[in-house]
């Protein structure tokens, strides 16, 4: 591993669906070695698709990046099949929580080492177990029956499985109640202390995101339109009125971000 | 002979043939499972693995040999298949990968009878078809040796997907494919898998049929009769291949038998498709089609 610039770059890219519809509009980001890094943004601003992008899913949506270039560990990643990213050590975790419904707790924690060549997969096993002690209990049963929060940890479990430096985090607060989002985000913030795991996470939620996060993206129309270290963008008074919805005397100034927004076909 | 061993007779019967309906129904779900792709080349799969060895057992290869030369020629077509075929259209609609089948159908048709000719070869398996009397039942020694290989296939076919490492991608797979594809598991060479593995149920059920009608274009539509055994059972289920195959094997003899004489005869060939239809009223999904696993 290559110890110097980020650990991923997106530098301007532009994603487009059915050669059609543009979703991201130049996108540029990085994310340090042992970062966690948030990506923030309302519905539709683009943050899964970058997710998507830098995973390399995006062709079996008829989607692609039709510019810019997206670096990781030093070397260009799109392009390769999203199955190489596994064994680079970047994982996603999809929004969503897809874990595999009809697999066991187990099974579906071994298929997150498939990639893996060593003879280590048990001893990683334990580890998972040791993180998240609920899952240990349900290892038998289909993950399909688990509720949301422990499909969540199984989905996390699962790409811990693949010893990953860095994990792409989409929407893991979504549905799950306040309680579980703070167990999430501290299991999250515990790996990244004691395993140097980087994280780069995409968040509706801004208000924890940006406790938990070193750095922060706010997306809005499928570009970045502010940027900064968290702690900055968490006191910045048009993002707390409009997306932490705090300080109502931002909108007094008649322009939050949102409202000064082009609309989408001009742009 | 009395009623009731007549009646058993004709159940074994049902059964036996309900193994081989199994046999070609099983290279369907296969594929559905893995990719909800109908695969309308799997008739042209077990013609032409069917002549492929027949054509190694004509250049005078013993049949050990033959079998594992077809069986590699069945694996290199799956692997050029997801190359050609699969691969280049991956994210695309169901209905355009069907219709992908239905061009490679018939251009395998074509490709075998070129390579192996049209003309109708016979294939003896070396397995005598005199009936055999087991506790005062007559029970045909082809039929039972047929079931046999097909017992054999699924339990090996079961065990490779419960208990390997690509045996559980797979099933990851069939759920969710990008999650799958996420965790490090490579599509393309779990396709090639799948269809090898209905490459392999295509060359069984190519011998089996092929011993019984004669190694023909008839073949293909073996096919056909997989399709009840298919809505019956439910697209994505191998347990309801099994049973639906036996249950259509046995319900087709039972109605020529007792109910064919009160209009005349001929129940056997379209009594599988009325019973079809009737699932197809009652349970869409077949009876053991897949009912998704959601904790609402």
């Amino acid at each position: 591993m290559s110890a110097q610039g980020p650990l991923l770059s997106v530098a301007g890219i532009e994603v487009m669906y059915s050669r059609l519809a543009l979703v991201l509009r130049g996108l540029t980001l990085s994310v340090p070695r042992g970062g966690i890094v948030a990506l923030l943004g309302a519905n539709g601003a683009g943050k899964t698709t970058t997710m998507k992008a830098i995973a390399n899913l995006l062709r079996s949506e008829r989607g692609e990046v039709t510019k810019g270039a997206i670096h990781y560990d030093g070397a260009r990643i799109d392009g390769l099949d999203p199955s190489d990213l596994a064994r680079r050590g970047l994982s996603l975790v999809m929004e969503g929580r897809h874990a595999f419904p009809t697999l066991s707790v187990e099974d579906n924690l071994k298929v997150g080492a498939y990639s893996r060549r060593d003879g280590a997969v048990a001893e990683s096993l334990e580890r998972v177990y040791s993180t998240f002690p609920r899952l240990k209990e349900r290892r038998h049963q289909p993950a399909g029956l688990l509720s949301g929060g422990e499909q969540q940890m199984c989905v996390i479990g699962r790409a811990l499985m693949a010893r990953p430096h860095m994990i792409l985090l989409d929407e893991p607060s979504m549905g799950l109640a306040p309680l579980l989002v703070e167990e999430i985000f501290s299991i999250m913030q515990q790996l990244n202390a004691e395993a140097g795991v980087t994280f780069l996470l995409a968040e509706q939620n801004a208000a924890v995101a940006l406790r938990y996060a070193t750095y922060g993206y706010l997306v809005e129309g499928g570009r970045v339109v502010r940027e900064g270290p968290a702690r900055a963008l968490a006191a910045d008074p048009e993002i707390r009125a409009s997306y932490l919805g705090l300080d109502a005397s931002a909108e007094a100034d008649g322009a939050s971000l949102a409202a000064r927004r082009r609309p989408r076909w001009l742009s | 002979m009395g009623d009731f061993s007549f009646f058993i007779e004709v159940v074994v019967g049902g059964l036996l043939s309900g193994v081989m309906y199994t046999l070609v129904a099983l290279g369907f779900v296969l594929i559905f499972k893995a990719s909800g792709v109908f695969n309308f080349a799997q008739g042209a799969m077990v013609l032409f693995a069917a002549l492929t060895f027949v054509g190694f057992l004509e250049f005078g290869l013993p049949m050990w040999a033959a079998f594992l030369l077809a069986l590699a020629a069945m694996l290199a077509l799956a692997v050029a298949i997801e190359r050609t075929v699969l691969r280049p259209l991956v994210g695309q609609d169901h209905m355009i990968l069907f219709m992908a089948t239905i061009g490679l159908s018939i251009f395998l048709e074509g490709f075998a009878q070129l390579i192996w000719g049209t003309k109708v070869r016979g294939l003896d398996l070396g397995i005598s078809d005199e009936p055999i009397e087991i506790g005062g039942i007559l029970i045909s020694q082809f039929d039972l040796s047929a079931a046999a290989m097909a017992a054999v296939l699924v339990a090996v076919l079961s065990a490779f997907f419960s208990y390997t490492k690509v045996g559980r991608a797979l099933r990851a797979v069939a759920d969710d494919t990008q999650a799958a594809q996420v965790a490090g598991v490579p599509l393309g060479f779990i396709w090639a898998v799948v269809w090898g593995a209905a490459g392999f149920i295509a060359l069984v059920a190519g011998l089996v049929w092929g011993a019984r009608l004669g190694v023909q274009f008839a073949l293909t539509l073996v096919a056909l009769k997989a399709l009840p055994v298919m809505i019956l059972g439910g697209f994505n289920s191998i347990a309801g291949a099994i049973v639906a195959g036996l249950v259509i094997g046995v319900s087709e003899k039972l109605a020529e038998i007792y109910l064919g004489p009160f209009v005349g005869g001929g129940i056997e060939n379209w009594f599988p498709y009325a019973l079809a239809i009737a699932v197809l009223l009652i349970r869409p999904a077949g009876l053991f089609g897949a009912a998704r696993i959601a904790r609402v």
